[in-house]
């Protein structure tokens, strides 16, 4: 080979290596563009969610209560702490106090008409700044909505995270190994269990505890952890994974089959495509076509899918929790129910809101990640 | 007709269907046979009733058919109600007023377990001077125990573990302390330990009436351990009003508000479609919004602060998810159904808008809406079983869920009460089955691209 024939094709190769690069920065850009214009999409649609459930919450005036009964309290704390206050008459003193609540809710606008207020609550609920409980505390001791919220949010986080995860692997890989078993005995099976989905989590549930730890005695009952909290960080994490065996099991049961015959339906459809034959004409290996020609294309359907299926297992999730005694955001729930704790349930209410748009984003980016469409289909992922 | 019989041949190759539609109509017949045998002022006034009520009802039995997979027989509940003759009554002057009235209670005791409660209810007329009762206790070995006295008001109940007397001479007749008085009374003294004697008891109640008119009535109750076919709660209500007429309550709710639910969502996708445009745009994001907006909840906030009543709620949930995601399958749908070349021709004619959506293309989807419908049902059942487990139930109605809320309240699992859970949720079950499996079924006879997979 000649000098120049050579240099010729290290030319090419540079500019190949070149090309390449800036087809994955292309696709790096575009897939940061849809995931920025989705985050923003949804955004706005959170926006507009909590806008309407603050509506919802509004609609009796209970937020403008809460506010008002918190000015009021807090001044009438404070006079009664001021020793000068005291010695004043009662009728000036009635009347310094309400000239003084009156200030305040100038001060909080509640004296601006309800369109305006409504923005204000939209604000505060959007960064769950909604004050004080009414009567909840949150285990350090705060009565801070915020504090009380966050500090159960990891609990529930651990709980579906894990549920979720395992559903979603194990009926991916049931799935997959259906389709290709396609009427077999364990194919029927599925789908002769796929109603018992019409049941949610906490269902089964009962059911689990009655077995398990009322006649069997070999699980807990309810509960995180075991009553008083192991110190050793292992102990600690065994008896977490004893506590959650039962309401993940629960979850599992309440989804699982009627999500492996969905995807296994999925399965089948993307298998029966030309292309998939053209690769078994090839001759290649099953795992491959699989994973290559049958995995790849159906990974967006199942994703959508399994979006709408957490959607449902969230709302699921405050009864499980209640169920389970599974001190999570679910389960403040139902406390702040039984104390009518009102800014405790509409924070709550804010906070679902968001796990669910976090949900359908987390979703949504791992969707750009799998539908090539996104990636290098030049605006072709109107859907 | 036709169309009815092919169906029905059509959903015979479907075993699990036929289930399903026994189960369903199983359910629909409870559902109208409960209000007319139970009507509505009558089940409220039952399940929110007291101690007046169901005074002669045992606390936490469980149902009879306990009995039948156990090997001891648990007591059932006896009742003597001598104001309805029961028992036998006697009557003979002592002195000029004083008259003295024997009630005497005899009662076959086959059980292998102790009563929990006995308890002699009494209602005396009286001026001034009050009756004067006196029981005495015969056990089938022929022992007579002196079971206390009570002068009795208006209405009193004398309740046999509450007297101290009674307590220590039954521990003296036992040789065991602290006896309980319920089993004292029927134990076998020849046995070790507390075993139940079997065999006739009687129970004589002596009253002296100390006045011309003064008359007195008692009710003798020895509560059981099992009760009909239901059992009953903490409060002692029968299970079985609150079994019998949540299912017609679940059965409305679950039916109309699939039906509410999906009719909606099919006319608004179709309306969205076929004017397009902003309108479309439009109800498409609503979706988005839709999705995001948690619809459980919601309804716990709605519950908490306005009303529990369970007609709001069917309507908030019909609200919320008017704008539900299925929207955008109907979509779908639709967009293909709108260039069919029947729109056209009604179009060409001059119908109107509404005429074509409502006449012409949502009646195109109806096979799709049917199974649609019947598996949604399930869903709104447990909705509304999951809001009364959340305390939030129908504030006057007697509902699944309320069962089993009650039932984990009050600790029903932990303390061993498992029928109290399993009958609600055997219900529950049924109907969840029952409608997913006609429904599973339907969605194959009117997909016939779903089955051949």
């Amino acid at each position: 080979m000649s000098q120049e024939a050579l240099q010729v094709d290290l030319k090419n190769t540079e500019s190949i290596e070149a090309s390449e690069r800036q087809a994955r920065t292309r696709a790096m850009t575009r897939l940061l563009r849809y995931t920025i214009l989705r985050l923003m999409a949804l955004f706005f649609t959170v926006v507009v969610g909590v806008y309407i459930t603050v509506l919802i919450a509004n609609m009796g005036g209970y937020v403008d209560e809460i506010r008002r009964g918190q000015i009021r309290e807090s001044i009438v704390l404070a006079a009664s702490l001021d020793p000068e206050f005291r010695q004043l008459p009662e009728e000036e003193r009635t009347a310094l106090i309400e000239e003084r609540v009156a200030i305040q809710e100038q001060r909080y606008g509640l004296d601006q008409p309800f369109v305006i207020r409504s923005f204000r609550y939209l604000s505060n609920a959007l960064t769950l700044n909604l004050g004080f409980s009414e009567g909840l505390t949150s285990d350090s001791g705060s009565r801070l909505v915020k504090n009380i919220i966050l500090e159960r949010l990891p609990s529930t986080l651990v709980l579906f995270g894990t549920a979720n995860l395992l559903l979603f692997f194990v009926s991916l890989f049931l799935g997959l190994s259906l389709s290709r078993r396609y009427g077999s005995f364990f194919d029927k099976l599925v789908l002769g269990l796929a109603p018992t989905s019409a049941a949610p989590g906490w269902f089964y549930g009962l059911f689990l505890i009655l077995i398990f730890a009322g006649l069997l005695h070999l699980l807990p009952f309810g509960g995180m952890v075991s009553a008083p909290p192991p110190e050793n960080p292992v102990d600690y994490a065994l008896s977490l994974l004893q506590h959650m065996i039962l309401p993940v099991t629960a979850t599992l049961i309440s989804a699982i089959f009627l999500t492996i015959y969905n995807w296994r339906t999925f399965f089948l459809i993307y298998a029966s495509e030309d292309y998939v034959e053209m690769a078994k004409a090839k001759g290649l290996p099953d795992g491959m076509i699989e994973r290559r020609y049958v995995l790849r294309p159906t990974l967006p359907n199942i994703i959508t899918s399994f979006a709408l299926l957490l959607i449902t297992l969230w709302t699921g999730a405050i009864i499980l929790e209640t169920v389970f005694n599974w001190p999570g955001i679910g389960q403040l729930y139902f406390k702040a129910i039984g104390v009518y704790d009102t800014p405790v349930i509409l924070a709550n209410t804010v906070v679902y809101a968001y796990l669910l748009a976090l949900t359908v984003f987390l979703l949504d980016f791992i969707y750009a990640l799998v539908d090539p469409r996104v990636r290098v289909g030049e605006g072709s992922h109107g859907r | 007709m036709r169309a009815i019989t092919s169906f029905l041949k059509e959903i015979r190759n479907y075993p699990s269907a036929i289930v399903g539609l026994i189960i369903i109509s199983f359910l629909l017949i409870i559902s109208i046979a409960t209000p007319i045998f139970i009507p509505y002022n009558e089940a409220v006034r039952l399940w929110r009733g007291g101690e007046d009520i169901w005074a002669e009802y045992p606390r936490n039995a469980w149902p009879v058919w306990r009995n039948w997979f156990s090997s001891t027989d648990l007591p059932s509940t006896i009742v003597f109600n001598s104001s309805e003759g029961e028992g036998v009554r006697t009557e003979e002057s002592v002195s000029d007023n004083t008259r003295e009235v024997r009630f005497t209670f005899e009662f076959d005791f086959p059980y292998d377990e102790f009563p929990p409660e006995l308890i002699l209810f009494a209602r005396a007329q009286f001026d001034v001077k009050q009756p004067f009762l006196e029981m005495t206790w015969f056990t089938p070995d022929g022992r007579e125990i002196r079971a206390g006295e009570f002068s009795p008001g208006p209405s009193s109940s004398f309740r046999f573990s509450q007297d101290s007397r009674l307590q220590r001479r039954l521990e003296r007749e036992t040789g065991i302390p602290d006896v309980p008085v319920e089993k004292g009374l029927f134990d076998d003294p020849s046995q070790e330990g507390l075993q139940p004697l079997n065999g006739t008891y009687r129970l004589e109640v002596s009253a002296l009436l100390f006045e011309e008119d003064s008359d007195v009535d008692v009710t003798f109750v020895s509560y059981g351990l099992v009760h009909g076919l239901a059992g009953t709660d903490h409060r002692r209500r029968d299970l079985m009003i609150a079994l019998l007429w949540g299912t017609p309550i679940a059965m409305a709710f679950g039916l109309l508000a699939a039906l509410g639910t999906t009719v909606t969502t099919m006319s608004i996708a179709a309306i969205g479609v076929w004017f397009g445009g902003w309108l479309d745009a439009l109800i498409q994001r609503m979706t988005e919004v839709n999705a995001i907006i948690p619809l459980l909840p919601i309804l716990i906030m709605v519950g908490t602060f306005y009303s529990r009543s369970i007609w709001l709620m069917l309507g908030l949930v019909v609200l919320l998810s008017i704008f539900g995601l299925s929207i955008k399958n109907y979509r779908a749908i639709f967009l293909q159904v709108r260039e069919l070349p029947y729109i056209d021709a009604a179009r060409s004619y001059g119908a109107s808008n509404m005429r074509i959506i409502f006449r012409y293309m949502i009646p195109r989807l109806l096979p799709l809406i049917i199974p649609q419908i019947v598996t949604l049902v399930p869903t709104f059942v447990f909705i509304e079983a999951s809001l009364a487990v959340l305390g939030l139930g129908d504030p006057i109605l007697p509902t699944w869920g309320k069962i089993i809320q009650d039932a984990n309240s009050q600790g029903a699992l932990f303390n061993g009460f498992y029928y109290w859970i399993l009958e609600p949720a055997v219900l529950l079950m049924l109907a969840g089955l029952g409608f997913a499996m006609v429904g599973f079924a339907l969605d194959r006879i009117f997909n016939p691209r779903l089955r051949e997979l």
